[in-house]
């Protein structure tokens, strides 16, 4: 049985899925990021995502094609994001409050347009999914390119924007404005720049990013939408951006990590064969979030303006 | 410098006002800024100065008014509308994100927002460029967690250099440097107002505006009470308009010196998020003396205070009170051993914002007898404790319930001296406890510390002030990179040797001389 | 803009915006109902009837009230010492597995005893629930609300393996759910015949006792400093960690009463259902209630009558019940921002 254990590690099945689980991960852990680094934290992660599921899959459903449904989640998601901001930055409401607020909203609004608008359906109608494309030449690579290039097209993009917000923050103009927000708002605003439009700006885009995270659930993982199917992700990815110290790179090892330790365990119940209860190991993901947190909160640098409203000409 | 009344006016208010609720700010102030030429804004606190400057930048907008740069009117509240006039400001609370370099700070906002890649190579090149034509030595590449304060400040200036600043404007720019460090200031500044940059230098130090500026403007109280060519005024002059009347100075009557009564022996500590930490300190306060500690600040000052107040423990040596040594240290263990304490930060530290007189006074003892009795509050006595308070101190406001966020900074500290003052403490820690007031509530509180003095309270008077170090202490330590210097009685020692000290020269003094000396005044 | 603090606001200020709070997230339902394809003021009319209009309907609110008013002072008490208890949820449910494993026959007393142990033995588990979170957070400076919240999924795990496993009910054919819990361990009925329990009454001495606690104890004081200012509070002396491992026991204790009200009040056994989220909509009623304990009270029999007249009305009208959810969580924000404008005005300027 231990052996059997081990050998999972080495099939590339196993290594295909946790890229899989890892891509929604990915998509919201970059999007809670980009919003924290501006100094904004994002708690209506978990209700973005559920809408961003919906509206993806429901523009499908009715008729749309697929990367429409992605950029109408995107932009559904940037809505939210928009309240989220309004509400935290120029109103100065508190963040968390808010953002419960907000993952209550997005989440009622959702399961209620989804009773309207498929009142006479019993159970949810399916879409047709993205479907896995081999890159060509790449994907013939032996274990790592079977693993890496035999996903979806909405994996492929999760790994682009992984490069892209690194590239943003790190090595553009509005990168160091948006990591300058967080850290310091009054260096931004003195520099003329407004901490403002930064701040609700990056809390658009970084909404954006989670709901195209949901979609990636009801339309390329699975291809249908179900009440609660977000299931405590967006917590998850909040955790995520903690332990990898606000830095896309780690953050992205993180979300692999994770998704791995999760893949696992749904192949570890099958291999012990029922003696250890299911829920047990339904529950490492989240008890491992936790131990994470622990581990890295002590020598966490966060964004020092991270929760800590500005208010122009105030310092 | 030379004075330069002729050339054109690269900067001018005119009839700027501004008004927030019951309070004129700014009545009517109008000037002209000369090419070449270098203002100082005199003023106390609270006389509007940074208000207008505010207005200058449009982070306020004005009520009434106009500002023109170079013949032409700013628009009101755009910030980016005064930078792109060639206006730079290097604020007294520097505006550095901390966890980045120097160039990224400088550079932050000068290229198109959304430009596919920030040129780091130009930004680079610019900076050293400008660097070497003004003299201000900085690595672009450091971070500014590294930096010391004076060179945190060129790079502040540095900032607005290279966005073309042809009109420099500097908040209290003094307030955080060495002498040392005030004089290379002040060779940058002649040396920018060489190269044809006119500068707005505001203070409230008079010799500082003397050595400095061409031509003084005094605010007080919202309005312009007087302009002054400096060549043909003074000091003492100068004074008089700044407050408006004649404040005597505090008469100081020969200490009654009494036995040691608060001891730190060898102790060194690190306080917390601050990285100001102390180094084997030794410190010996005695009863109706009032010590002063002179430094530039972020030397060690905070985690001394955070250490008498308790809320910081020493990791090695002791502290000893009356001369029994002190096992567990806290604030509570600090209350009662009667020290009385004032916080440097009265908002943050000092006072809970959003509760109510009542409430704040009694928040160091409410756990006594007198105020609660079996787990619950006699609200009814901390209300009576109040009024006492609000008579005793003279504290202006409008009832004990009222929220002590709508105080203002004088009635928060007069509270902060009713709490800190009950029952007689025998030490009182006094940090900063001037800062930010105006003039009669400096006095108040002067006269508060001297009193205490006189009826034989121990007194730590820790000030970026000298001036009123110097005024207030029966003897002067000064404080630098952790350590303290041995101590001196009044008069000891000149401004120029403090100095001296507060840049860490001459800081042979060991734990052994400061005792050595300790046991020579005994 | 700039937001600049108001002196004391009036009365009618304090009341104007979170009254305007109330119209705005009625003018979005209307919307809502609307886009659903009904008349929002007949829609209204079914909501008010459904929660308020018999006596049937008013005993229905005010049963569901009572969960709430547990969370929300659970909520309420937290939030007062910025503990951002997000966890009221999973503590629910503690207390709810404590009262299963008390009162389906481990104890044999009657019920003068065998109910106090087991609302003793309830608010234990719920505290010991939110000790942890609150010591990682004091401790090791762990962000309380993603550990409480990651909390509420791992401990329905474990509510859900329990009812596979060791409290499994031999006699429930199969589905995961307890045995019912005896006869002396249930809450008495307030009225004969009706579902309104003693756990209303005990919700009500709970929004008092808290209340006092808030307001004249040492404790309550301590609470609000910290929750304030906690580096003013640690300058003073106020030992900031152990009241806020103190606030977090009374906030877990507290919501796990909703648990011992809803098993041995109402349902008579533990299945994985009985909280549709009354830990979250705790915060709602918190809030709305501006976190007093006695606000609490009202705030949660409005959010009750809004979900039970919901119910009733769209089982006539049509209309998604999730319109509820939608109406609670509307009226959180709206009434954040109302809080926010009665204290600050908008400068555009």
């Amino acid at each position: 049985m231990l052996l059997d254990a081990i050998d999972i590690l080495f099939t590339t099945g196993f290594w295909v899925a946790a890229i899989r689980i890892a891509s929604p991960l990915i998509f919201a852990t970059m999007g809670e990021l980009i919003c924290e680094r501006a100094g904004v934290l994002n708690l209506g992660i978990e209700g973005i995502m559920t809408v961003g599921a919906f509206a993806g899959w429901i523009t499908v459903y009715a008729g749309g094609d697929l990367w429409t449904g992605v950029l109408i989640a995107a932009l559904a998601g940037s809505m939210f994001g928009l309240l989220h901001g309004v509400l935290t930055v120029p109103l100065g409401l508190s963040q968390h409050v808010t953002g419960i607020g907000i993952t209550l909203l997005a989440t009622s609004l959702t399961y209620f347009t989804y009773r309207v608008a498929l009142a006479d359906s019993t159970s949810p109608p399916k879409i047709e999914p993205f479907q896995p494309y081999p890159v060509p030449g790449l994907s013939e690579i032996p274990f790592v390119g079977e693993i890496l290039f035999t996903q979806t097209p909405l994996t492929y993009l999760a790994f682009i924007i992984v490069a892209v917000v690194a590239w943003v923050l790190y090595r553009t103009p509005l990168g160091l404005a948006v990591r300058a927000a967080g850290e310091n708002p009054v260096a931004v605003e003195a520099q003329g720049i407004s901490v403002t439009g930064i701040r609700v700006g990056a809390v658009m885009v970084g909404s954006a990013l989670m709901a195209v995270g949901g979609a990636f659930l009801t339309m390329s993982a699975f291809n249908s939408f179900f009440f609660e199917m977000i299931n405590g992700r967006g917590w998850i990815c909040i955790a995520l951006v903690v332990f990898g110290s606000w830095r896309p790179g780690k953050a992205l090892i993180g979300a692999i990590l994770f998704a791995a330790f999760d893949a696992y365990q749904v192949r570890l119940q099958q291999v012990t064969g029922g003696v250890i209860p299911y829920q047990i190991f339904l529950m490492l993901p989240y008890v491992l979030s936790i131990v994470a947190l622990i581990v890295v909160a002590r020598r966490a640098t966060y964004p020092k303006a991270l929760m800590v409203p500005y208010q122009k000409g105030e310092r | 410098m030379a004075s330069n009344q002729n050339g054109a006016a690269v900067l001018s208010l005119s009839n700027i006002t501004k008004i927030f609720g019951p309070l004129v700010a700014n009545d009517a102030i109008s000037f002209s800024l000369q090419q070449g030429e270098v203002i100082a804004l005199l003023g106390e606190n609270g006389a509007g100065k940074t208000t207008l400057m505010n207005i200058l930048f449009g982070h306020y907008v004005a009520d009434e008014g106009t500002v023109t740069a170079f013949g032409r009117e700013l628009p009101k509240g755009d910030p980016q509308a005064a930078l792109d006039a060639g206006i730079g400001m290097v604020h007294q609370h520097f505006t550095l994100a901390e966890n980045m370099t120097v160039l990224e700070n400088i550079a932050l906002g000068t290229q198109g927002l959304f430009a596919v890649r920030f040129n780091r190579a130009k930004a680079r090149d610019r900076i050293i460029g400008h660097a070497k034509d003004f003299g201000l030595a900085v690595d672009p590449n450091a971070q500014i967690t590294d930096l010391s304060v004076g060179e945190r400040q060129r790079v502040e200036i540095l900032k607005a250099l290279y966005r073309d600043a042809r009109v420099l404007i500097l908040d209290e720019p003094t307030a955080v440097l060495t002498p040392l460090e005030t004089e290379a200031l002040f060779k940058t500044l002649k040396m920018l107002v060489a190269k044809g940059l006119s500068i707005i230098f505001i203070s409230h130090k008079l010799q500082e505006v003397m050595a400095v500026s061409d031509r003084v403007l005094v605010l007080r109280g919202g309005k312009m009470v007087g302009e002054e060519v400096t060549a043909s005024t003074d000091r003492k002059a100068l004074a008089s308009l700044m407050v408006g009347e004649d404040i005597a100075p505090p008469k100081i009557e020969q200490p009654k010196t009494g036995k040691t009564v608060f001891e730190l022996n060898n102790v060194s500590a690190v306080g917390q998020g601050t990285g100001s930490s102390l180094q084997g300190v030794s410190l010996q306060l005695k009863a109706g003396e009032i010590t002063g500690l002179a430094g530039v600040s972020g030397n060690g000052q905070a985690a001394l205070a955070a250490l008498i107040a308790g809320t910081l423990s020493p990791s090695t040596g002791s502290v000893s009170i009356n001369g029994a040594e002190i096992g567990n240290w806290s604030p509570r263990v600090a209350l009662a051993n009667k020290i009385g304490r004032i916080p440097e930060d009265r908002h943050a530290v000092g006072m809970i914002g959003d509760m109510s007189v009542t409430e704040n006074v009694v928040s160091e003892r409410y756990l006594s007898g007198r105020f609660s009795r079996f787990g619950f509050l006699n609200w009814g006595a901390a209300r009576k404790f109040a009024e006492d308070i609000i008579r005793d101190f003279d504290v202006k406001c409008p009832s004990p319930e009222a929220r002590v966020r709508l105080l203002s900074g004088g009635n928060m500290q007069k509270l902060i001296l009713g709490r800190a003052f009950d029952g007689n403490p025998q030490v009182i820690l006094a940090n900063q406890p001037t800062r930010g007031l105006d003039v009669g509530a400096v006095s108040y509180v002067h006269e508060q510390l001297l009193k205490a003095r006189a009826r034989g309270a121990s007194i730590l008077l820790i000030s970026e002030d000298l001036d009123e170090v110097m005024t207030l202490s029966d003897q002067i330590i000064v404080m630098s990179k952790g350590r303290l210097s041995s101590p001196t009685k009044r008069g000891e020692r000149t401004i120029a040797e403090l100095g001296e000290l507060m840049a860490g020269h001459g800081f042979t003094a060991s734990a052994n001389s400061v005792s050595e000396v300790a046991t020579d005044a005994a | 803009m700039r937001l600049e603090p108001k002196p004391a606001p009036t009365l009618a200020i304090t009341l104007a915006y979170p009254a305007m709070a109330i119209l705005v997230t009625f003018i979005i339902a209307a919307i809502l109902v609307m886009i659903a394809g009904a008349a929002p003021l007949q829609v209204f009319g079914l909501v008010l009837k459904g929660a308020v209009g018999s006596q049937f309907a008013l005993v229905e609110t005010l049963t569901r009230a009572t969960p709430l008013i547990f969370t929300g002072l659970a909520i309420a008490v937290a939030f007062r010492a910025k503990l951002w208890n997000i966890g009221a949820e999973a503590q629910l449910y503690a207390g709810a597995v404590m009262t299963v494993l008390l009162g389906t026959g481990a104890i044999a007393a009657p019920a003068a005893v065998l109910i106090p142990i087991i609302i003793a033995g309830a608010m234990l588990a719920g505290a010991l629930l939110l000790l942890g979170p609150a010591i990682l957070k004091t401790r090791f400076g762990v962000d309380e609300v993603v550990t409480t919240l990651l909390l509420n999924f791992i401990f329905l795990l474990f509510v859900s393996l329990l009812l596979e496993g060791p409290l499994k009910d031999p006699m429930g054919l199969g589905w995961p759910q307890s045995e019912r819990v005896v006869s002396e361990a249930r809450l008495p009925r307030v009225i004969q015949g009706k579902r309104l329990h003693f756990g209303f009454i005990l919700a009500i001495i709970c929004a008092i006792g808290v209340w006092l606690i808030m307001a004249k104890s040492v404790l309550g004081y301590e609470m609000r400093a910290v929750g304030h200012n906690p580096e003013a509070a640690r300058f003073a002396g106020i030992p900031v960690n152990r009241v806020l491992v103190k606030t977090a026991l009374l906030s877990g204790g507290l919501a796990a009463l909703a648990g011992v009200s809803e098993v041995a009040g109402l349902k008579g056994n533990l299945t994985l259902d009985i909280s549709p989220g009354f830990g979250y909509t705790g915060i709602v009623v918190a809030m709305l209630a501006f976190l007093n304990p006695l606000g609490v009270i009202l705030s949660a029999i409005f959010v009750a009558g809004i979900f039970v007249g919901a119910d009733a009305m769209s089982r006539s009208a049509g209309v998604p019940s999730y319109i509820s959810d939608v109406m609670v969580a509307t009226a959180l924000l709206s009434m954040v921002t109302a809080i926010m404008l009665t204290r600050f005005r908008i400068r555009w300027r």
